[in-house]
């Protein structure tokens, strides 16, 4: 927090290893939110009412929100990716989420951790693209009807933006996160700050903690949007795998 | 001019970048309440695809942040 009059904003984000071991707690919030999701579905699906109850709704709803996405960005053949978009969305909406409560890690706040999951995204696209249209694949970065001289200047543009997708993808969803808890990590340090330095700077000191009281449900917000974002540009990005262009 | 006072400076100069996210993001909500208010069946459609835009945006704003932290603490 507050150490010695500076903000010490970024240190929320040292990984720390549990018990000894070599395992860190940003693992052991992955483990958690693993549990959380197949919890979700386990438990709430175990009843299989034909009226669902509150759990077993909110199972039914997520599942049929994500395979609605597929479907709709992707086409028909989007049922075959369905699982994979599933488990990518609820992994970084627990990870997301789970990083809101005080004394949680946000493990999506993580380059390595983002960046990982991106690698996995596009080189997994670029396989479905191949296996699906072999050599042909290929043709996705030559823009038609473009005047041939035109070519050598755009199949370099093509190829450049089709990998600074590793870049997009990964460093939106750890810049989203990091910027939110360092900007609550901040608004926190005034706080504390403003409280210590007298009873007349109790006013903004209040006025700090509502506005880190908004923060809080601004961050609930990004983290279901940061979640979607990913899970429906993987979608995009498998649209046009199956279909090129 | 020291170091700490530089840093405070261009982490200022870094964040001029929110300037263009400001008006795009005001570009997307223009276009979602004019495209509502032409056709309000779509609104469904539409809120979606602003809020994918929006956070298309948005991020753009996050890249210049976290520029600005990393020149101030890193």
């Amino acid at each position: 927090m507050a150490a010695g009059g500076s903000i010490d904003a970024l240190s929320q984000f040292k990984l720390e290893p549990v018990l000894g071991l070599d395992f860190t707690q940003s693992n052991v919030m992955m483990v958690v939110a693993g549990v959380l999701t197949f919890g979700l579905l386990w438990l709430g699906m175990r009843p299989r009412a034909m009226v669902p109850g509150r759990l077993q709704s909110a199972a039914e709803m997520s599942y049929e929100a994500v395979l609605g996405m597929c479907t709709e960005t992707i086409g028909p053949e989007g049922r075959a990716y369905f699982p994979f978009v599933f488990t990518l969305f609820f992994f970084i909406l627990f990870g997301n989420l789970l990083g809101v409560f005080p004394f949680f890690f946000t493990y999506t706040s993580h380059i390595a951790v983002t960046l990982a999951l991106t690698v996995f995204v596009v080189g997994l696209v670029t396989v479905v693209a191949i296996r699906i249209h072999g050599w042909h694949f290929f043709s996705y970065f030559v823009p038609q009807g473009v005047p041939g001289a035109l070519l050598p200047l755009l199949v370099p543009i093509e190829v450049l933006s089709y990998l600074s997708r590793l870049i997009s993808l990964s460093v939106r969803l750890f810049a989203n996160m990091m910027a939110g808890h360092v900007m609550l990590e901040v608004f926190g340090a005034f706080v504390v700050m403003l409280g210590a330095a007298g009873v007349i700077f109790w006013v903004p000191a209040g006025l700090s903690l509502a506005v880190n009281v908004a923060l809080i449900g601004f961050e609930l917000l990004v983290a279901t949007l940061q979640a979607y974002v990913f899970a429906i540009l993987t979608c995009i990005y498998l649209h046009d795998a199956v279909h090129l262009h | 001019m020291d170091l700490a006072s530089a840093k405070a400076i261009g982490a200022g100069i870094a964040v001029i970048a929110l300037s263009g996210v400001g008006v795009g993001i005001g570009y997307i909500f223009a276009a979602l309440v004019s495209s509502v208010a032409r056709n309000p069946a779509a609104r469904e459609r539409v809120f979606g695809l602003a809020i994918l835009g929006f956070a298309l945006t948005e991020a753009v704003a996050l890249y210049a942040l976290v520029i600005a932290f990393i020149i101030l603490f890193v």
